[in-house]
């Protein structure tokens, strides 16, 4: 990491939220595949910020409080980007999606879903999303669809600080005491069910061609971080059988009924309401 | 993590002043009678550190505690905007808390220290945070009149007399002002919408009025640390001053909002040149204060609570870090 800030913005090439409202209230309208596309990004982003949202004022030390609501933060901002870009598809806004979807019309995987656990499940989870989503975001800057390219250059300077803050965690949690090693391990033996749905690719991501990044091609350079980061923590690579899984297609865990109940039950209690 | 320190306080009670005492007392003083800046290097009274000691690690303390009503809508924030502007916010008073803890461990106490004395409940904490954060409109209302009390409370802290305190208040009370224009913002959004959320918003601010008049203490008469405070320029204004002067801020901003204050005896005494208010309720004050609030035992088992979870996390830190320190010692 070099000492730039992780949220500074690139003039000309990185779009905030309201630049994507903007240019989708000037016109911009994507096709329903690209916007699916744009939903999966979207959802998988809103989730874990929803998760991640739960650890402000719990955090075992005030800088933790301040790194993981930053983090969700983060991510809560390309959520808004994407699902806006989305929502232009079928004429709804970041609310509109966020707010008024049930469950089988999220697009997010299992693995935002799971549950907090304590804070060595929580950054496992970050870890592997954190990679995942480090691969993504620098193949999506090449994107053929531009607004893609750009709310995903923004993402991409962020997440790489995301990625510092896991991988630091990881080592040290791994290379700290014995129950430290215990937990962070149990934390990866247990969001690792889900770790295979990410790299799945599918008929959508086949249609898009040059717009999408192609899950299968991410795994080795996944697979190839997460074996030295785990060995320099003393970690073991979980040996553990991928779960079934189908959140793309709107199937998903337990979990997200949930989760939605409680991040909409303010705005829907009040329908037609702005905020 | 937490390392004995010998506190300079330690070393200032000794009963007969040594030349150097002396000498630092006098250099104090002319310091003080100048309205210019203690640094924690410098001498200082005894008490002059142990007031300062204590409001610092207090406010960071409140700022700590004052994230969980708001924490607590996080999750449920109505629009996705809104809730990057509450996720910022209570980051905010996170970022307050640590500057807050750093400017107070320059007198001399950690901040493990200053942190045990919240959690056994030696410290207090700001009462406004023992009330609930019921519903979305007491976002809005915590910040327009909780965070307003606190910056009319804090901008004449930018001056106190101790360095670090009055420097980490400048950056404070531009955050502090950001979110107070925000709460507003909420309040007025929702008092130009729907019946519902109008009254939503009514009701947060009538339950929130009283409370936020009480965040600058007991009346002058009550409070006798206060003279003391101002004679060293830590406090600027009387409590009642203060007070006085935020309800003449408030009354002209709800006009705005189109709602009221619970109170019709607010009035501007022409004679006096200052603002009235109806009588407070300074029996539930004092009951709040003592842990009967209707929160109290919440805010501080949930503290509790994240800072035992937390443990095994800050040990793994340290042991990691001490493992790094040998094996450097070794190369």
């Amino acid at each position: 990491m070099s000492g730039e800030s992780a949220t500074r913005i690139t003039p000309g090439n990185a779009l905030r939220p309201e630049d994507v409202a903007e240019r989708v209230a000037g016109g911009v309208k994507v096709g329903e595949d690209v916007g699916e596309y744009a939903l999966r990004l979207g959802d998988d982003a809103l989730i874990l910020a929803q998760r991640l949202g739960w650890w402000i004022s719990r955090a075992p030390e005030l800088e933790e409080d301040v790194a993981l609501g930053n983090i969700a933060l983060d991510l809560l901002g390309h959520a808004r980007s994407f699902l806006t870009y989305a929502g232009s598809a079928w004429g709804k806004t970041e609310d509109d999606l966020a707010y008024w979807r049930g469950e089988p019309e999220f697009r997010s995987c299992f693995l935002v879903e799971q549950p907090n656990g304590d804070f060595g499940k929580t950054i496992a989870r970050q870890l592997v999303f954190s990679i995942f989503q480090h691969e993504l975001y620098s193949r999506l800057v090449d994107s053929a669809d531009e607004t893609i390219a750009a709310i995903s250059a923004k993402a991409l300077k962020e997440v790489d600080y995301h990625r510092d803050h896991a991988i630091q965690w990881t080592i040290r949690l791994g290379d700290g005491t014995e129950e430290s090693k215990r937990r962070i391990q149990a934390g990866l033996d247990s969001v690792w069910p889900y770790v295979a749905e990410l790299f799945q690719d599918d008929d959508l991501i086949e249609r898009l061609g040059g717009v999408a990044a192609r899950p299968s091609e991410m795994r080795e350079p996944f697979d190839a971080l997460m074996a030295q980061v785990l060995d320099e923590a003393g970690l073991e690579l979980p040996d553990v059988q991928p779960a079934m899984t189908g959140g793309r297609g709107g199937k998903h865990s337990e979990h997200l009924g949930y989760i939605l109940a409680e991040m909409q039950v303010i705005a829907r209690e009040h329908p037609g309401a702005t905020w | 993590m937490a390392t004995q320190t010998q506190s300079p306080r330690d070393t200032q009670l000794q009963p007969v002043p040594s030349a150097e005492d002396e000498a630092g007392q006098a250099y104090f003083d002319k310091i003080i009678a100048e309205d210019s800046r203690i640094e924690p290097a410098d001498w200082m009274p005894a008490g002059y550190r142990k007031t300062l000691t204590r409001q610092i690690s207090q406010h960071a303390h409140s700022e700590i505690i004052g994230m969980q009503p708001e924490a607590n809508f996080i999750t449920r924030a109505p629009s996705l905007k809104r809730k990057a502007i509450l996720m910022a916010k209570v980051q905010d008073e996170a970022g307050h808390g640590l500057y807050l803890y750093s400017a107070a461990e320059t007198l001399g106490t950690p901040r493990d220290e200053l942190f045990d004395q919240l959690l056994s409940g030696k410290a207090k904490y700001s009462s406004i945070f023992n009330y609930p954060a019921l519903t979305w409109a007491d976002m809005g209302a915590i910040g327009w009149l909780v965070d307003g009390a606190a910056i009319v409370n804090q901008v004449p802290l930018c001056r106190a007399s101790y360095g670090p305190y009055g420097r980490a208040m400048v950056r404070v009370c531009k955050e502090e002002s950001f979110h107070q224009r925000q709460g507003f913002e909420i309040l007025l959004e929702l008092a130009s919408g729907t019946p519902a959320q109008k009254q939503m918003a009514q009701d947060a601010v009538n339950r929130f009025y009283a409370p936020a008049l009480m965040m600058f203490g007991p009346n002058d008469d009550e409070s006798p640390n206060s003279q003391q405070s101002m004679r060293w320029n830590i406090k600027r204004f009387s409590n009642d001053e203060l007070r006085q002067r935020f309800v003449g801020m408030i009354q002209e901003q709800v006009k705005v909002l189109g709602l009221t204050l619970p109170d019709d005896k607010i009035r501007f005494n022409e004679e006096t040149g200052k603002w009235e208010y109806g009588e407070l309720d300074w029996n539930e004050f004092y009951e709040v204060l003592k842990g009967r609030g209707p929160c109290n035992a919440q805010r501080m088992e949930r503290r509790r609570e994240a800072h035992e979870n937390g443990a095994w996390v800050r040990e793994a830190a340290a042991a990691y870090a001490a493992k790094k320190a040998q094996k450097a010692q070794v190369a």
